[in-house]
């Protein structure tokens, strides 16, 4: 395909969503009109972490001004299911709490009234008794075997339990020359997009034969096999649950996966209510209630030769999930899975992952998604090795590097890591960094006291998630019982009218990416037309459009496989018009040149025929091109990767498609008078296949790495000693304001990926998963010139000022609360 | 979160608005601009029956010199006050200040008094006011009453002002030509709440110190001039007895530490900023003869 620049390139220009974004002219779920009659709801959440219920009256709320229905847990009993669960567990979520809350947040109640005002009052006319309980607040406690249960009747709180082995890691860990340790916790926190959840529910009670069906309209982006779920706890054929996407979205990072639970709760609501109600997600409930990424607490060792050379590695990892494990988790681990050896080949490997529930927000999706908790663990290890051996980190990584002739490699746990080439990304990223330059100043810095340090970090990037990687946490009977799960449907479709212009539909829901932009460049430079000839459309509606069980926005799929099925929808819908057109032009179809919106033979450019006339044919003479088969007016196409298999008898698994790479490295000084951290110089190198669009890939890398700032220097979910939440505003929830985020230098090599179309790979997460822990990295080593260096290893995030402060007191052999002497650091 | 029902009334004139507090006292709230008032009203902490909107009141829109200081109406918004040109000759701590508070956004929508009047514990305005010994003019049908900064803030936002009475301004007094000042804070985002903030000024023969660590109202401390080992004696005192109840203990113990580093370094800097000062005064005398 030829890739002419400007007009027809299909890597530059400027995106198609952005003049309706800057001038307010988007359209989100919220501003799209609602039926006459809809009604507004506000739900009632519990304000205790563990408490059972007495008793929820919800009688003078029903007689509030302008309230139509209260929807409570016996509506709920009534007509739904708890939703599923990926795994056999011994307690599944209801849409409403009914004898007991497990969390702050939990829905109680749902009031539908004239507008959000009037149900908001109606709120506090709700009565609710409440018997404490005590709750679980963290891993620890989870484990005990004599504290409180998250849930009152559980056995224990740890719902999952299974360990994994790969190659012979007690061999190699019993023979290592080193063994290097590291205790890791990594805590709760989310990504916060500006816009929160929307949900507009309808009840239809004639549908389905009189069983009844629902129409929802929501931003949820995904993935759609939680569809599945929501039509199970509605109890109603998939076929009656008609979802349907606003055409924009105000970021997800994944979190807005978690309203298919509103989305079933608001369903029900509508049929209590005998009207459509309409539910806004406010900050306070997002911040609450929404979703959270696990908190983990990990152990991880290594076997180490002198050179650096890891032989084996083990993970034992706990995640707490929150109070219910709510679908897809226990993803967090199962994403990650195959590829636990990261960059580096290591085919020794042990693996024990449980699952603790705890009463806190349940978990999910979240950008990076599973990456964030598994390099903290592992990239934190790299550099501890590089300390306990005295041997220069980049030498480390160098060493343990998958080869470049390796791939596509497989990893210990099953991951087939497509492409890369690991040494050269680094090479690249510290050029870019000038590191010689870097560790010059660093000396200097030293030599005058200051606290000076260098990090880095090696992340593989997952993306396009396997369907069938969640049941790696059954055992391979359980597997071989439920029948194989595997793959990664993309679907799309092209169309043409009957004045001869293109419609794209495809089965994601961009979030702010550039979706549209992306995919009109690619069919525009198929047909030979500009990106402005072509109409994309992402507002999928489940009942009309082509979508499967991996639809959605979420584990980057957009790139490498959604992008990737628009390319071969189009080609395909090419090549049938050049069938149909071939004997006009008196060639064979393969020598139809489509370019500059006309068409000619191959070597008879003056023979032109108009590009919009024979696409739109078929519209008006149908007759005329049946020969060669149906009329070439709409393509659709499934594509998914061909190495996405069921996890192996063995538990190996393939959980993503293709992995990218990123290289990161930080250069900063931490202020010994106020324990603030300022980045001197941030690289981030990224090898994501072949880059559809470069400016969109910067895009992406420089809002991820803001969000991994945050996660890395202010951002926690918090909750106090009773389990009541404490950040459920952004003025306790501290995200990185522009002010706070230096610019990244942003560096890329491109290996394309052999397993999509178009060779390219997701980029959108990989700093989520580097970020925070070449940050982390970098203050360890400032720490590392104090003469304790020692008693300030155990890095936790957030890395807040005050944390910071006390690691430095204790380096300097303090207790944290004494007074420090005064020395400020000169701050560029 | 969505408000709890209440009446709006926008108020004209300062008469109605007296007249409205003296009717509905406690039930009413003085809406100016709304920083701090929205986001309580939204998430139902105070629940007024009538909202008294000042903010288009003209009276209440003056900033004044007087042959003392500064006069500042209760609808004057911090962004106005940080674009008076006169801000850093007359009030330089102010000056310094008032870039902390919030960020562009928030200071041209937020009135100075309406910070006063919240008196939050981590709030600059506040602390500015009592290092500068402002006083606050406070009023109703009774009359008005002015009040020095230390006796208006009682405790984490409670103030003195009574519930028919409101803010009519406020009155800062000048700086001495001769008093250096400086402003230090420490948050964990640049325009954040801040965790630590130190104002200090530097006199030719005494220094002032107003602390905002966490704890419920600003505190001013004097001293004569110091060396630097007696300041941090001094300091030290400040940092141990401290009133905190931070959310965590780490929290506590990090502000007992910054209010020992950041106040060192905030009377240095007020003296610096003093001697500067003295510097460029005896060139001009010199010039002039």
């Amino acid at each position: 395909m030829s890739e002419r620049a400007s007009r027809f390139g299909p890597s530059a220009g400027t995106r198609v969503e952005d003049a309706a974004l800057l001038c307010g002219r988007g359209q989100f779920a919220d501003d799209l009109g609602c039926k006459p009659g809809t009604l507004h709801a506000a739900i009632l959440r519990s304000s205790h972490a563990h408490a059972r219920l007495r008793g929820v009256d919800v009688s003078a709320a029903e007689r509030a001004v302008g309230v139509r229905a209260v929807l409570t847990a016996d509506d709920v009993t009534r007509w739904s299911r708890p939703l599923l669960a990926a795994l056999r567990v011994p307690v599944l979520q209801p849409v409403l709490a009914k004898d007991a809350v497990h969390y702050v947040g939990e829905p109680l109640a749902v009031v539908l009234a004239e507008n959000r005002y009037l149900a908001e009052d109606a709120l506090e006319a709700i009565r609710v008794e409440y018997e404490p309980l005590p709750p679980v607040l963290d891993i620890a406690q989870a484990l005990t075997l004599d504290g409180p249960r998250a849930h009152a009747d559980l056995a224990q709180n740890i719902v999952s339990d299974r360990s994994y082995c790969y190659g012979d890691p007690d061999a190699a860990l019993a023979a290592a020359s080193h063994r290097v340790r590291l205790q890791i916790a990594y805590p709760r926190n989310t990504a916060t997009p500006l816009e929160c959840g929307v949900v507009v529910a309808e009840h239809f009670p004639d549908g389905n034969g009189g069983h009844g069906a629902y129409e929802v309209m929501s931003n949820f982006t995904g993935p759609m096999s939680l569809h599945a779920v929501m039509a199970m706890a509605l109890q109603v054929p998939e076929s009656h649950l008609r979802l349907r996407f606003p055409r924009d979205v105000g970021g997800s990072f994944g979190t807005k996966q978690s309203l298919f639970s509103a989305i079933v709760l608001l369903c029900l609501a509508a049929r209590k209510a005998g009207a459509p109600v309409k539910w806004v997600e406010d900050r306070r409930e997002h911040m609450t209630a929404a979703t959270s990424a696990t908190a983990r607490r990990s152990h991880i060792e290594a076997a180490v030769q002198d050179d650096g050379r890891i032989a084996a590695l083990s993970f034992d990892q706990i995640d707490d999930v929150g109070a219910y494990l709510r679908a897809p988790e226990p993803a967090t681990f199962y994403r990650m899975h195959g590829c636990l050896t990261g960059a580096y080949a290591i085919q020794h490997l042990r693996v024990r992952n449980r699952v603790v529930l705890t009463n806190k927000t349940p978990t999910g999706l979240v950008r990076g998604f599973g990456g964030p908790q598994v390099y903290f663990a592992l990239e934190r290890l790299v550099q501890r090795i590089a300390v306990q051996l005295g041997l220069d980190p980049l030498d480390v990584y160098r060493r343990n590097f998958i080869a470049k002739d390796a791939f596509p490699y497989r990893a210990a746990a099953g991951a087939l890591i497509d492409s890369g080439d690991y040494a050269a990304t680094l090479a690249v990223a510290l050029q870019a960094a000038d590191i010689t330059a870097l560790r010059d100043r660093q000396r200097q810095a030293r030599s005058e006291g200051r606290l000076y340090g260098i990090g880095f970090a090696a992340v593989v990037e997952p993306s396009i998630s396997n369907m069938g990687y969640v049941t790696a946490a059954l055992t391979a009977e359980q597997r071989a019982h439920a029948g194989p799960k595997q793959g990664a449907l993309a679907a799309a479709t092209v169309q043409i009218d009957p004045l001869g212009g293109i419609t794209v539909g495809i089965d994601s829901m961009p979030a702010g990416q550039g979706h549209r932009t992306v995919c009109a460049q690619r069919v525009a430079a198929v047909f030979g037309l500009a990106p402005g000839d072509i109409v994309v459309n992402s507002e999928l509606d489940t009942q009309k459009d082509a979508w499967s069980i991996a639809a959605g926005n979420y584990s980057c799929r957009f790139a490498g496989a959604v992008a990737g099925a628009v390319q071969i929808a189009a080609q395909r819908l090419r090549d049938r018009v050049a069938q149909h057109c071939a004997d006009l032009l008196g060639c064979a179809p393969q020598d139809v040149v489509f370019a500059a919106g006309s068409l000619h033979a191959r070597g008879q450019p003056e023979h032109i025929l108009p590009l919009a006339r024979v696409l739109s044919g078929p519209h008006w003479a149908p007759a005329l091109s049946t020969e060669a088969g149906p009329p070439p007016l709409r393509e659709t196409v499934f594509f998914t990767p061909e190495t996405l298999h069921a996890p192996s008898s063995d538990d190996r698994v393939n959980a993503s498609a293709t992995y990218g790479f990123v290289f990161d490295l930080c250069a900063l000084e931490i202020d010994r008078t106020t324990g603030r951290v300022y980045i001197d110089r941030y690289v981030t190198a990224h090898d994501a296949g072949r880059l559809l669009h470069p400016a969109l890939a910067d895009g992406q890398v420089r809002g991820g790495f803001a969000q991994a700032l945050g996660a890395a220097l202010s951002e926690e979910l918090r909750y106090d000693g009773q389990g009541r939440f404490a950040s459920q505003t952004l003025s306790d929830y501290l995200l990185p304001t522009c002010l706070d985020v230096p610019a990244p230098i942003i560096v890329h090599t491109q290996t394309p990926s052999p397993f999509t179309p178009l060779g390219a790979k997701g980029i959108g997460e990989g700093n989520s998963m580097s970020t925070p822990v070449c940050i982390a990295n970098a203050v360890a080593d400032a720490l590392s010139s104090l003469p304790q260096s020692e008693h300030c290893q155990d890095l936790r995030l957030p890395l807040t000022p005050a944390t910071v402060l006390a690691l430095v007191a204790g380096g300097q052999g303090q207790a944290a609360t004494g007074t420090v002497a005064v020395q400020t650091g000169k701050i560029r | 979160m969505k408000p709890a029902p209440f009446e709006y009334v926008r108020i004209d004139h300062p008469d109605e608005l007296s007249a409205l507090l003296t009717e509905h006292g406690p039930e009413a709230a003085v809406l100016a601009g709304g920083q701090s008032l929205m986001p309580i009203l939204n998430l139902r902490l105070r629940r007024p029956r009538v909202l008294l909107d000042l903010s288009r009141c003209r009276a209440l829109h003056d900033l004044t010199p007087t042959s003392g200081g500064l006069q500042i109406g209760a609808a004057v918004t911090q962004a106005t006050v940080l674009s008076w040109p006169r801000l850093a000759h007359q009030v330089p701590l102010l000056a310094l200040a008032l870039p902390h508070v919030g960020n562009p956004q928030i200071r041209s929508r937020g009135t100075l008094c309406g910070s006063l009047a919240h008196a939050h514990p981590q709030a600059e305005l506040p602390l500015c006011l009592a290092a500068l010994d402002g006083e606050i003019v406070l009023r109703s049908q009774r009359g008005e009453r002015r009040i020095a900064a230390a006796d208006f803030f009682i405790a984490a936002q409670k103030t003195a002002c009574r519930p028919d009475e409101y803010i009519a301004q406020a009155h800062i007094p000048c700086q001495s030509i001769d008093e250096g000042s400086a402003f230090l804070e420490v948050a964990v985002r640049v325009t954040g709440q801040a965790q630590v903030a130190c104002a200090a000024i530097a006199g030719p023969h005494r220094l002032r110190l107003a602390v905002l660590a966490g704890q419920a109202t600003p505190q001013v401390h004097d001293y004569p001039l110091l060396p630097e080992a007696d300041l941090r004696d001094q300091l030290d005192i400040i940092a141990r007895s401290l009133a905190l109840s931070c959310a965590s203990a780490d929290d506590d113990a990090y502000r007992r530490q910054l209010v020992v580093s950041l106040g060192l370094n905030a009377l240095k800097q007020a003296q610096r900023a003093r001697d500067r000062r003295a510097a460029v005064d005896a060139q001009i005398m010199e010039h002039r003869r």
